[in-house]
């Protein structure tokens, strides 16, 4: 369809009118959520299979597909809109009963209504899920209840109100001033004022400035931004806009996506094209004589592009190496002209904060740091997936009210927050009040709000392990003690788990890794040795362990220990068999037994195996005297 | 950072169509700051960059063949060798490392006789590892070209692949 320029905020008010008043009061719809975990889970099939059943009972429906709704562990999800009925795991074969049962004589079925993991009831809406309840949606508010493809749907949410305001009542300084009294804090990790760094760059004269979306999200098990992104791109280019508004003399901004995120990339050249369209991003924007305009830049996969400089570089088309700061980006960014980096979650929080007000954002989360936190909640949990709750919550409240407690019901271990870069949280910590301060004190980091929940089969060593192989993988090797440093506590922290580990290496990580913060050029490499100087600091004994007895308490590595089938247990069933690339579970006089010459340890026929007759035996070794092990530090 | 790829591109005398890099090319003469996107839509067009291809891309930015090569080699996206038709990369996340991802990897290692990031001799398989690919929640997964898998067991995976190839033939 074609769109008209909006000439003045007038405009988009009679457009929001336009929209509400076309859009068809009687037929019904649908949302199926189709972000990419979604997606995975077959959505596309189930808007198909809505369409065409619809078609076929002669309903008039529309079929909404949306971003992220958060809980993707039980995707796809659909909601139909006339009572919020919200169904989990819909395969395309629930279509028909979807359509003749819940649309069109309002039915539910409870196969498919969500039970709750702590009461078992099954819940009817949204507002029931005990997932939802807890939550405060500030910035995912449009997340899985809009199409991000259509920018109608986000005006209609009260999308661009913020913009208009904002160049129609107020001054750039104005905007300033309300950012900066909203106290926002960096929502990439760091935690940086961000009306601070946007008054920085103010200023700073200079004829050209610069506005950068950092969605260069490369954390392992975080997917906030790349949801916000996918689900809602205009909230993101709404606070670009307000920024470049506020900041001054900024006329280009880029949004720097990553590669893996091909999707992420489609819908925000889509709602970029639809914005241009209505005149909200070009020359003149609604007659408030602001020229801006926004590019996506894509990311070839170096985990250091998320890191300002380095980031700054790759868009400059040069290897994305960070650089020394001073002189801070502020000063001296893109192209040498004064540039703001911005997280996207915290661009998302701009348009809220100008609408609302900064005392209604101070109003949520805690005094040093106000507002909500988007985490993706992943690990040993029951709910998995993307949560955004108020500031100051406690580990324990998302763990159980809205992660419905550990897998199996298990006992809590630790949470890793903050990705590589960030620590682990123990159980005597688990009642505290998270904010950026609080993190900090206990040695673990916001970082961008990766939150993976461990529980007593997770080895702390093995965890830190893996980070560490992360970035020193992903470190780009231009400062000696990021490229050498990580190296040698990697080898350490790798025989330790194949249990080579020797006396006196765990205060040789703890050395290097306080000589790597110390002395590395960026946050990359500062912040590297967090996750294993974290785990030393909480389960030193478990580290002792793999050191002195050839232990692991988990029982997780793999090196460690022997694999034995329980002949009494087994079914004979062979999955092990088929599971196993090595060939190393053999028939012998009608039992399964595992040759330990060809056994790599992989725990394949672990995962496989329906009545887990397949066991890992731990043999604590005495520590032999001159072998080079020592009883470790008692 | 990866190992020096001179001795891969080298040995390289692929036939390509130098036509269709050209033309995609013409467009972006004189804009340096453009270099990475220029790599990334080659590659799109051809699978990898042979050595021709980057020579072309520095004769276009009036840049130097190792400036070119130095700015493809820093970043994992870029390969400079052919790869598989089915590219298969296992995620290895935080979420899916702590539920099994190593295990599926290993098992496909040893089922497909090749380690990660190499690509098996009758050019069928590539077998890849991803930082992260968003799918958390459903964790461990694998992609399989674009679309991400739910399937676990490394015999049945590579065995679905086939299946599909064989439809399509």
């Amino acid at each position: 369809m074609a769109r008209n320029r909006l000439k003045n905020p007038n405009d988009l008010g009679l457009l929001r009118e336009d929209i509400l008043n076309k859009k068809a009061l009687d037929g019904h719809s649908v949302k199926v959520c189709c972000g990419t975990g979604c997606r995975a889970s077959g959505a596309e099939k189930v808007v198909s299979s809505l369409m065409s059943e619809a078609a076929r009972a002669g309903l008039d429906l529309e079929v909404r597909p949306t971003g992220c709704q958060g809980l993707c562990e039980k995707g796809p999800i659909v909601i139909a809109e006339a009572d919020q009925t919200f169904y989990n795991k819909v395969d395309a074969f629930d279509a028909p009963k979807i359509v003749d049962l819940t649309l069109k004589r309002g039915e539910k079925i409870d196969r498919l209504l969500v039970q709750d993991p702590i009461t078992g009831q099954r819940a009817n809406t949204e507002e029931e899920i005990s997932f939802y309840a807890k939550q405060e949606r500030v910035v995912l508010k449009n997340c899985g209840h809009i199409n991000p493809e259509s920018i109608e749907e986000y005006i209609v949410a009260g999308g661009y109100q913020a913009l208009a305001k904002a160049l129609s009542q107020m001054t750039p300084d104005e905007v300033l001033s309300e950012v900066k009294a909203a106290r926002l804090r960096g929502r990439g990790g760091a935690g940086f004022d961000a009306g601070v760094k946007w008054e920085g760059a103010k200023r700073v004269k200079s004829q050209i400035k610069y506005i950068i979306c950092n969605g260069d999200e490369g954390d392992p098990g975080a997917f906030m931004d790349r949801s916000l992104l996918e689900g809602d791109p205009h909230a993101v280019i709404e606070g670009m806009i307000i920024g470049a508004y506020a900041v001054g003399d900024c006329h280009n901004g880029y949004i720097y996506a990553r590669g893996e995120y091909p999707l992420a990339v489609k819908n925000l050249n889509i709602a970029i094209g639809q914005a241009r369209e209505l005149g909200l991003l070009g020359k003149d924007i609604l007659g408030s004589g602001l020229d801006f305009d926004i590019e996506v830049k894509k990311g070839a996969g170096a985990f250091i592009c998320g890191e300002s400089t380095a980031l700054m570089f790759s868009i400059e088309g040069k290897r994305g190496m960070p650089r020394p700061t001073p002189p801070r980006s502020v000063e001296k960014g893109l192209y040498g002209k004064p540039t703001v980096l911005n997280n996207v979650e915290t661009l998302a929080n701009i348009g809220p904060i100008i609408l609302k007000g900064a005392d209604w954002f101070k109003s949520i989360g805690t005094e040093g740091s106000p507002g909500t936190k988007i985490f993706a909640l992943t690990g040993r949990v029951k709910n998995t997936g993307l949560i955004e709750v108020p500031m100051g919550i406690t580990i324990r409240e998302i763990i159980y009210d809205i992660g419905g407690g550990i897998i199996d019901d298990k006992e809590f271990k630790a949470a890793q927050m903050g990705g590589p870069s960030g620590g682990c949280i123990p159980k005597e910590h688990l009642d505290l009040h998270i904010d950026f301060d609080s993190l900090g004190r206990v040695g673990a980091m916001m970082g961008s709000g990766g939150l993976v929940i461990m529980d007593e089969s997770d080895c702390m060593i093995e965890i830190a392990r893996y980070f560490l192989s992360f970035t020193q993988v992903e470190s780009c090797g231009k400062c000696p003690p990021c490229r050498i440093g990580t190296f040698e506590m990697l080898e350490i922290l790798t025989s330790i788990v194949e249990g080579k580990g020797r006396e006196g290496d765990i205060e040789r990580l703890e050395e290097i890794g306080v000589r790597i913060q110390q002395t590395a050029l960026c946050g990359l490499g500062k912040s590297a040795p967090n996750p294993v100087l974290s785990t030393i600091r909480y389960f030193r004994d478990e580290y002792e362990a793999h050191i002195s007895k050839d232990f692991c308490p988990a029982g997780a590595c793999a090196s460690l220990g022997h694999y034995r089938v329980i002949e009494e247990e087994c079914l004979m069933c062979n999955l092990c068999v088929e599971a196993c690339a090595f060939d190393a579970i053999i028939e012998k006089r009608g039992s399964l037994y595992i040759d330990e010459v060809y056994c790599e340890k992989c725990g394949a026929c672990i995962g496989v195996c329906p009545t887990s007759c397949i066991v890992r035996e731990f043999v604590e070794r005495p520590a032999l005297s001159g072998s080079g092990k020592g009883g470790g530090a008692k | 950072m990866g190992e020096c790829g001179c001795k891969q591109t080298q040995d390289q005398s692929e036939v390509f169509d130098i036509d269709s890099v050209r033309i995609l090319l013409e467009g972006y003469r004189g804009k340096e700051e453009e270099l990475v996107h220029a790599l990334q839509d080659v590659q799109h067009t051809l699978g990898y960059l042979p050595k021709e291809a980057m020579e072309m891309i520095a004769d276009v930015f009036n840049l130097s063949f190792s400036h070119v090569y130095g700015v493809a080699s820093f970043y994992a996206h870029f390969y400079f060798v052919p790869r598989g038709k089915n590219i298969i990369k296992v995620c290895t996340g935080t979420a899916c490392h702590v539920r099994g991802a190593k295990t599926i990897l290993d098992g496909l290692a040893g089922e497909l006789g090749i380690e990660p990031g190499q690509t098996s001799s009758d050019m069928e398989f590539t077998l890849e590892t991803v930082s992260c690919v968003g799918c958390c929640a459903l964790a461990p997964v694998v992609v399989v070209g674009e679309e991400v898998s739910k399937e676990r067991t490394p015999k049945r995976l590579i065995s679905s692949i086939r299946e599909a190839e064989d439809g399509k033939e």
